[in-house]
């Protein structure tokens, strides 16, 4: 039976989540804001709202300055890469672990979750070296590489999670329909799992779009995506701010843009499973 | 062809050992139900003629060639899962044709098969919809179209009517009996439904704890049990399982009577009438007997006798004797 809600509690609850979503928001509307004002004015105390002096000066010096396509670019190609380098693997292990599981798959899905808990920064020094010697230093196909094995534990978890759902019977009817292992995942597992595989790699193009960390870290100018484009602007002789938040506003508006467009696919796929 | 033998078969769960070693025959041709209780092993060995379960040791010999080690895809069977196992996603067209795409048939001749499968089973008006947009029993013959279109050696069946509801239920059983008649192919269906077995079986094989307690034709089993188990679990209502002195009088360590073989009106037995179900054809009721326990009767339709009565009960018919280890004395 559906509890009964009151018109009043409604209101409480809808005033508390529009609050909750506005201080959420309030940094990036506040960026964005702060994209728009002159130098003077972005740093101004007390902060200016309705008098700061509007501009689109930051925006076209930041464009003029730096080479925005090629970050863009290089964005495009590292989130895009190691998320689909990421399914490739994922898929096939994440259907051993969901449907032939072995006395350790649980404690294996465990550690490699653990993986991400490690600090980043402990294993800098060893993959900054290893990246040197091996050329793969401000390379995309490096990055690729480092991203895709860093989100591989979500996503392998993810997919484990949507694969869970798929009733063991219909592979086997697959398997005595004459599917061989690789038909079974192509032909019946991959085109029912779709809106898991949407929803993760929705969540991993994001993911990898909004790396900082090693994309700063493992790149100077050749594979540099769009993290670095915004760390470039904070220059030895200070920080400017409103320029600052343009190059953020035009770093993230892509994938802002993409979230937007995907949150109910987004919603979905990360409750799935929790709410049935 | 579809001959199968199984030598020795056994399989075990870890130590579990849920069929601990088995001999059996099936004939081309023949409807052979397994039956038995929840967890007797039925839908195990099933898997295991399937190939979708190793065996741990013996051997499956599918029309006179080794088949144990022989991944389920070459073992030239098909199978009807309970819950239907079809691809959501494809229309009934696809379903159907999956197992020739897989073959790498070509499209023509799969079309003209699932043409053919669709007429025999009443599907073809319904061959671009979804699995979703049908009724269970629709679905039930997708899952059958499905099977049949490979033309197999066998056709396995685990318990396929358990998820519709008893019309439907009816109605699928005398189709897949009519179709074997049409196809006269080996079929093994399992169920733990009894009435399924005797109306649709040629052979019926009795299990119970991963061993078979009797093979046999419906009606052998009916009349002739081998021992106390089949005797029990062959028949509905159950047959009245009697020991005692009431035994002793006959030789036997247990009697056991059918229902219909037991009189009301005059007799030996005086008990009071607990349940009684009429059913309009026949009245199933259940008088409590001192001395004998609970005694399942099957009269006329018109029997007019009601709860709490008293009454008297004397067995006229066979009566089935077993010795201290249940088997039956001849």
């Amino acid at each position: 039976m559906a509890r009964a809600v009151s018109p009043r509690r409604k209101l409480l609850t809808t005033l508390a989540a529009w609050f909750v979503a506005c201080l959420i928001f309030f940094p990036v509307f506040w960026m964005i804001l702060t994209s728009f004002k002159t130098e003077a004015s972005a740093v101004a105390s007390p902060p200016e709202l309705l008098g700061a002096d509007w501009t689109l000066e930051n925006y076209v010096e930041v464009w003029s300055r730096s080479d925005y396509p090629r970050f863009f670019w290089n964005s495009v190609v590292i989130s895009v890469g190691s998320t689909l380098l990421g399914l490739a693997i994922a898929i096939p292990s994440a259907w051993a672990m969901a449907f032939v599981p072995g006395k350790r798959t649980k404690d294996l899905l465990m550690w490699m979750l653990s993986t991400k808990m490690m600090p980043a920064v402990a294993v800098m020094i060893p993959i900054y070296l290893l990246f040197q010697q091996l050329g793969l230093f401000d390379t995309k196909i490096g990055l690729i590489l480092a991203l895709m094995l860093m989100n591989l534990p979500i996503i392998i978890w993810m997919l484990y999670t949507y694969f869970k759902e798929i009733p063991g019977e219909i592979l086997e009817a697959a398997r005595m329909d004459g599917a061989s292992l690789w038909n079974e995942i192509l032909y019946v597992l991959t085109p029912m799992a779709i809106p898991g595989i949407a929803s993760t790699m929705l969540l991993n193009v994001i993911l990898a779009w909004n790396e900082a960390f090693w994309t700063i870290t493992l790149t100077t100018t050749k594979a540099a995506p769009l993290s670095a484009f915004i760390a470039s602007f904070s220059a030895p002789q200070g920080l400017f701010y409103a320029k600052l938040s343009a190059a953020s506003a035009m770093a993230i508006m892509p994938i802002l843009i993409l979230g937007w467009f995907s949150q109910k696919q987004l919603v979905r796929g990360l409750t799935f499973g929790a709410v049935k | 062809m579809g001959k199968i033998q199984l030598r020795q078969v056994r399989k075990s769960f870890g130590d579990v050992h849920v069929i601990p070693g088995l001999d059996l025959d099936i004939e081309d041709g023949e409807f052979v139900v397994f039956v038995g209780p929840s967890g007797c092993g039925k839908s195990t060995l099933l898997r295991l003629i399937a190939g979708l379960e190793d065996t741990t040791s013996g051997v499956i010999d599918i029309d006179g060639k080794d088949a144990t080690n022989l991944p389920p895809a070459k073992r030239g069977l098909a199978m009807v899962f309970q819950s239907y196992a079809l691809y959501p996603h494809m229309t009934v067209r696809k379903n159907i044709a999956f197992p020739l795409k897989m073959a790498g048939m070509d499209q023509a001749e799969q079309d003209k098969r699932v043409e053919r499968a669709a007429k025999v089973l009443n599907l073809a008006n319904y061959l671009d919809r979804r699995p979703g947009q049908l009724s269970g029993g629709q679905r039930q013959r997708v899952a059958i179209g499905r099977a049949i279109v490979r033309e197999p050696a066998a056709f396995l069946f685990d318990e396929p009517l358990s998820n519709l509801d008893a019309a439907l239920r009816v109605g699928m059983r005398q189709e897949i009996s009519e179709l074997h008649q049409s196809l006269k192919t080996t079929m093994i269906y399992v169920t733990h439904d009894q009435v399924e077995a005797m109306t649709m079986a040629d052979k019926i094989v009795v299990l119970n704890a991963g061993n078979i307690e009797q093979v046999g034709s419906p009606l052998t089993l009916y009349h002739n049990p081998k021992n106390v188990f089949v005797a029990g679990f062959i028949g509905s209502p159950r047959m009245n399982l009697i020991e005692g002195p009431e035994a002793a009088k006959h030789n036997a360590h247990t009697i056991g009577i059918r229902p219909e073989h037991i009189t009301v009106g005059d007799g030996p037995w005086e008990g009071v009438v607990g349940l009684s179900e009429h059913l309009g054809s026949d009245s199933f009721i259940k008088v409590d007997v001192a001395g004998l326990g609970i005694i399942n009767v099957r009269g006329a339709g018109e029997l007019n006798v009601h709860h709490g009565d008293r009454i008297k009960l004397a067995p006229a018919g066979k009566i089935h004797r077993f010795d201290a280890n249940g088997l039956a004395l001849a």
